[in-house]
């Protein structure tokens, strides 16, 4: 009798995420139908889904620059990067107010929009590698040994740490990226209006996602963070210094991440202390969807998020007749998250690194 | 009658096939023991029998019932209990503390009894209290409840982890490797432990080890397996004098164990 | 070591200016000189920054023996004038730059004048240089002077610098007692009169050098001496005494205070249930804000009197409403994460959290909840005719919660249930192969916890009437988080001194409003690196650290997460693997 009850008790479970599942599931297909066939709530353009596509693009290419940094890490430590988030805010708001606010206000960024550009997201990208270096080897290198919650806790620290040390540099207020002229506007390319700033979000990610493939893939420093991701002690043993590789393997991280938080500046025009937070959890969710550990799943992952989050406001939210769609963006990433670690904890194309060695 | 009856069974990891149509059998109050080669599928065995793993092919009878497809704590409720090859005590808990844990299968109180305090929750407490102190001496750690297990010596807490596997009052014991990273004299003292076992609580037990001498002195019965198969099965001294068993053995870096 | 270690000396002074120099750029330095310690002598300002050289100064003097006196203080003057450096580059920075303030907003000429004292740049730089070597050599100083010497005056010291933090509260607490003339001798407008707390220093200095010359085996031996059942006797009489101590405190304490209390309160009500699922079932939960905002929302929609009041039931009907609520919240979050090990699991709970938000603020609920504008005209909680209002009123209603949660705690900690909770917390797989059926046993964290925090949810919003989105972000959780692992995780007592240190003081000192969370940030990492086990660790960690005493900067679960280290090469990855998929 005791044993029956258990039984249904474990299935109970099962049903339960089965429901959970399935409801999503036709809620979102209700709403898409209910959108595209009998045009529920606002009724868009060609041109406006395109739009929100290429806005979701770029927006994607945003968070899986910023999900490299987590999928680096946490193939070679297992550990989620709490505080990658800051990286990525430090040294956008470093660059802003030090290099591109002045470099605005002398007027080089209309003269020499290439060459600042550059300077601003070296600028950015040294900045959260210095501030990656210092939290690796002050938080997380004592406790490589630790349980797995401790580093996890101490990203925690981290991150609200190094948010409210920038908020007391840089202020709580809004901080605006220049406008940089020749990013403005739009521009023509297959008969379709692009906003220049978003074509050039998506071009640099690409470029950069490609180099860091190559970089990893290629280099020795590249294989000795592979090697080190298999199997610490075994690389170590082949001579590769562990604690060096995990460094550079945070500073290739946060280096993305500056990058990335130069892209958002572009595109949003501004900066904020508390800028890192959301796109921050918004990438990690970015690299569990691709499958963590795996670069081209980071890219992947963004780029789908990035979709999902711009389209599906408009497509089925509204279908569904919900208010104020745009709103619940925010829920439609963190729900995709919930169901790809309950049901595909390896990711969309994921192969299970994460598994073998958690 | 057999306590334990496995049914040609085969697990898979993948294309790697880590046990592959085995079928073994414990009898009543015996101790029998599986041997083999590291990696030759010993412990993932153990995982199928307690369920940790779920068996891709065959059947797992305990006591004259499949087992296959429960939880491993639906086993453990059944009368199986275990040790680790490397120790898995509950590191932060005290040494009292985990072999409570043990005896749980065993304690029927509800939470909302311990809320408020009500005869029969403590009643059982005090009886568990009891019952593990009593184990604690059986393992010879009389005093030892307050440590932290973390803080005990090596093999002590290779002993409190056997108190623990004990608690649930099990009929089969599965042990594994239980004298890994001993010295000969601390070996000696674990195999008599454990023949004690057997005779003053008239259990079954179930050994993997890797050192034959180990084995050769206690078990009734003896099966090797190499690559996942059965490649002998017999009595110590029938196994002993197996040319496929010498091979598998001495073949392979055998000089480590012998 | 017989040299000086220059190299070390500079890296510990140089990090120590950084970090000076640091806190003054993020205008910590500048908030805190407006809390005056000793009137008109010494700012919280002032300590923070000097802290630093003393720091410096000592750490880098470690290395000497006592015996090398000349090199030791030699060493501190290195390091406390390295650390003098970084500060000084601040100052000349914005000497050259003045326009600096408008990217460094916290680096005005009121920092500047804090950091020269008021003499002007030039001649204000070297004084500060000469008071930081100084302040370097007086860390250093500690390693010289004997023990039984320097114990006492630091004791004196931080006791004095402590007692002058507090100065406003006492003088809220004692100016009723003994009378405003009285407190205007011992207190200046902030802080302590220099006299008093000189006349403090030398008391408390010389105290404890007295006791400490009685010698603690004195006392042991005295306490020794007792029989048991004087011994229980006395243990009875302090659990008396608390209990009326508590009963009595808002009256000695004013509606100020008490309403500080009731803040504490309401956190430690909500660390008591985070404690549950974090620190007894190694559950790391960072969306735990979900049900306290659950909680306040059921009463709020329940007992509103506003067009938004469902029904028109008591506080006293909506109380249990509220917990059942999130009760079940707790279970309906709970089953999707059950079989997500531990650092997923955080994540998931976070977004969890981060969806009530979201929810609670958005147009589709607005309707139900009044969106951004939250709900009004919230009921007070009534009994009879007497309705409780006040801060002081509130308070013994706080505490009754309090108890209960307290008291389910400690029972169930005790109970098979905690330890149910903690093998799962310190190897899942095991718990489950121990016959823990760990799905119930998950799941009756996250309820119990739930159910506590919607209690604290539910009183906070009788007690402020009004209930808005904002209040239950992200930060709540973190702030629960951080005093649960302050205080000692799995600790009860814990709970409480976490709570009142990370709660209680930043709302006393609204200077550490600004830089809680920077704090809190610091505090986590520092914690868990230095000292896991918390202020008030937990009976069975406290065994652990008296006890043996072995091994005492190793962390606790190193040796309980690598055991495999005793082994020779277990069997290969398919067996090895059975070993390394674990919870935490």
């Amino acid at each position: 009798m005791a044993q029956a009850l258990r039984r249904i008790e474990i299935d109970f479970v099962d049903l339960f995420l089965w429901l959970f599942r399935t409801a999503i599931i036709i809620l979102v297909i209700w709403g898409t139908v209910a959108k595209v066939f009998f045009g529920v709530g606002t009724e868009y353009s060609t041109a406006a889904w395109i739009d929100f596509t290429i806005a979701g693009i770029a927006q994607g290419s945003l968070y899986a620059l910023i999900a490299l940094g987590y999928t680096l890490v946490y193939g070679v430590l297992f550990m989620i990067n709490f505080a990658h988030g800051e990286f990525f805010m430090s040294g956008t708001m470093t660059a802003t107010v030090f290099v591109a606010i002045p470099l605005a206000s002398a007027g080089y960024l209309d003269s020499n929009p290439f060459m600042s550009m550059l300077a601003i997201m070296l600028t950015a990208m040294l900045v959260s590698v210095g501030i990656a270096l210092l939290t690796e080897r002050v938080a997380y290198r004592p406790l490589r040994r630790a349980p797995r919650l401790v580093p996890l806790i101490t990203a925690i620290g981290a991150s609200f740490f190094w948010q409210y040390f920038f908020r007391g540099l840089y202020g709580s207020a809004v901080v605006p990226f220049p406008n940089i002229p020749i990013f403005s506007g739009t521009i023509e390319i297959f008969g379709l209006e692009i906003l220049r700033t978003r074509l050039v979000v998506m071009a640099a990610s690409i470029i950069m996602l490609v180099g860091l493939y190559f970089f990893v893939m290629r280099s020795k420093t590249g294989k000795a963070i592979r090697a080190v991701a298999e199997d610490k002690d075994v690389a170590a043993l082949m001579g590769v210094n562990v604690d060096r590789t995990i460094a550079i393997t945070f500073a290739v991280g946060a280096a993305m991440a500056g990058a990335a938080g130069i892209l958002y500046g572009l595109m949003f025009g501004q900066t904020h202390f508390f800028m890192g937070f959301v796109p921050g959890i918004k990438a990690f969710t970015a690299a569990v969807l691709g499958g963590i550990g795996s670069i081209p799943g980071a890219a992947l992952g963004g780029l789908f998020l990035g979709v999902i989050e711009a389209v599906g406001p408009p497509l089925f939210l509204e279908g569904l007749g919900i208010p104020g769609a745009h709103q619940l963006k925010d829920v439609i990433a963190f729900t995709m998250l919930v169901l790809v670690l309950i049901f595909r904890p390896q990711g969309i194309i994921g192969e299970r690194l994460a598994e073998k060695k958690a | 009658m057999s306590i334990l009856d496995a049914r040609n069974v085969t697990k898979r990891f993948g294309g790697l096939v880590a046990v592959n149509d085995f079928s073994f059998h414990v009898p009543e109050r015996s101790i029998v023991s599986i041997i083999g080669p590291n990696g030759a599928g010993k412990t993932t065995f153990f995982n199928c029998v307690t369920g940790f793993y779920e068996i891709d092919e065959g059947e797992i009878l305990f006591d004259g019932m499949s087992i296959s497809g429960k939880s491993p704590d639906q086993i453990t409720q059944l009368g199986i209990s275990r040790t680790y090859q490397n120790i898995r005590l509950f590191a932060q808990m005290s040494a009292i503390e985990n072999i409570l844990v043990g005896m749980d299968p065993r304690l029927t109180s509800h939470w909302v009894g311990a809320v408020f305090g009500t005869q029969h929750t403590r009643m059982e407490e005090q009886q568990a209290l009891h019952d593990s102190t009593e184990l604690l001496r059986f393992v010879r750690l009389r005093g030892k409840g307050d440590h932290l297990a973390s803080s005990l010596p090596y093999g002590d807490q290779r002993r409190l982890e056997i108190a623990r596997a004990l608690a649930s009052k099990p009929k089969l014991l599965l042990l594994d490797e239980p004298t890994a990273g001993m010295n000969p004299r601390e070996t000696a003292q674990t195999t008599d432990f454990i023949k004690l076992l057997r005779d003053e609580l008239g259990i079954a037990i179930l050994l993997i080890e890797h050192d034959m001498r180990v084995v050769m002195n206690i078990s009734e019965r003896v099966t090797v397996l190499d690559y996942g198969q059965m490649i002998a099965e017999g009595t110590p001294e029938e196994v002993q004098n197996n040319p496929e068993v010498i091979e598998a053995y001495l073949g392979r870096g055998a000089a480590a164990h012998v | 070591m017989s040299r000086i270690d220059l190299r070390n000396a500079a890296k510990i002074g140089l990090m120590a200016g950084v970090a000076a120099a640091s806190v003054s750029a993020i205008g910590m330095v500048q908030t805190f000189d407006e809390r005056d310690l000793i009137t008109n002598v010494l700012t919280l300002g002032q300590v923070l920054l000097f802290a630093a050289s003393v720091l410096a100064g000592y750490q880098a003097a470690q290395q000497h023996t006592a015996a090398e006196r000349g090199r030791t203080l030699l060493t501190g003057l290195i390091a406390g004038f390295l650390a003098a450096l970084p500060v000084l580059g601040l100052v000349l920075l914005t000497a050259l730059f003045p326009n600096i303030r408008t990217k460094l907003v916290n680096v005005s000429a009121t920092l500047i004048q804090i950091l020269t004292f008021g003499l002007g740049p030039s001649l204000g730089s070297l004084l500060l240089a000469a008071v930081m070597t100084l302040l370097g050599v007086g860390g250093s100083l500690i390693h010289v002077i004997p023990s039984r010497i320097s114990r006492p005056i630091i004791i004196g010291l931080v006791s004095t610098l402590v007692l002058g933090l507090l100065s406003e509260v006492l003088l809220g607490v004692l100016r009723p007692l003994v009378g405003s003339q009285v407190t205007g001798l011992l207190f200046g407008t902030k802080g302590l009169r220099l006299v008093t707390a000189a006349v403090v220093f030398l008391l408390i200095t010389s105290g404890y050098w007295w006791w400490s010359a009685r010698g603690e085996e004195d006392m042991q031996l005295r306490l020794q001496a007792q029989n048991p059942e004087r011994a229980q006797r006395m243990r009875t009489m302090r659990v008396v005494v608390g209990i009326v101590l508590l009963l009595i405190l808002p009256f000695i304490l004013g509606t100020y205070l008490t309403e500080v209390l009731d803040i504490v309160g309401l956190f430690i009500l909500m660390g008591l249930g985070l404690n549950i699922v974090v620190g007894y079932a190694g559950l790391l939960d960072l969306g735990y804000v979900a049900f306290f905002a659950i909680g306040a929302y059921v009463m709020g929609i329940l007992t509103s009197q506003s067009a938004l009041g469902l029904t028109d039931i008591s506080f006293w009907m909506a109380l249990p409403i509220a917990v059942i609520v999130s009760v079940v919240a707790g279970l309906v979050l709970g089953t999707p994460v059950l079989r997500m090990r531990g650092d997923y699991l955080a994540i998931v709970t976070l977004g969890f959290g981060e969806i009530i938000r979201v929810l609670a603020t958005s147009d589709l609920l607005k309707p139900y909840i009044g969106g951004a504008q939250g709900i009004l005209q919230i009921r007070k909680p009534q009994i009879g005719s007497f309705q409780l209002v006040q801060p002081e009123e509130f308070y013994f209603l706080i505490l009754a919660g309090c108890a209960l949660a307290a008291f389910v705690s400690w029972r169930l900690s005790d109970a098979r249930l905690g330890r149910q909770w903690m093998a799962m917390r310190e190897d899942e797989d095991v718990a489950e192969a121990m016959g823990i059926h760990l799905v119930k046993t998950k799941l009756l964290a996250f309820a119990i916890g739930a159910g506590f925090s919607g209690l604290a949810g539910a009183i906070f919003a009788s007690r402020l009437s009004s209930i808005f989105p904002h209040s239950f972000n992200l930060l709540i959780s973190i702030n629960v988080l951080s005093l649960i692992i302050v205080g000692g995780i799995g600790s009860l007592p814990g709970v409480v001194v976490g709570a009142l240190v990370l709660v209680g003081l930043p709302e006393l000192l609204r200077e550490f409003a600004e830089y809680r969370l920077l704090m809190y940030g610091a505090l986590l990492i520092v914690m868990m690196i230095r000292k896991p086990a918390g202020l008030w660790p937990s009976a069975v960690q406290q065994r652990e650290l008296e006890g043996v005493g072995e091994e005492t900067d190793t962390f606790p679960s190193e040796r309980a997460l690598h055991p495999e280290t005793h082994e020779p090469m277990s069997e290969q990855v398919v067996e090895a693997s059975t070993t390394t998929v674990r919870g935490s």
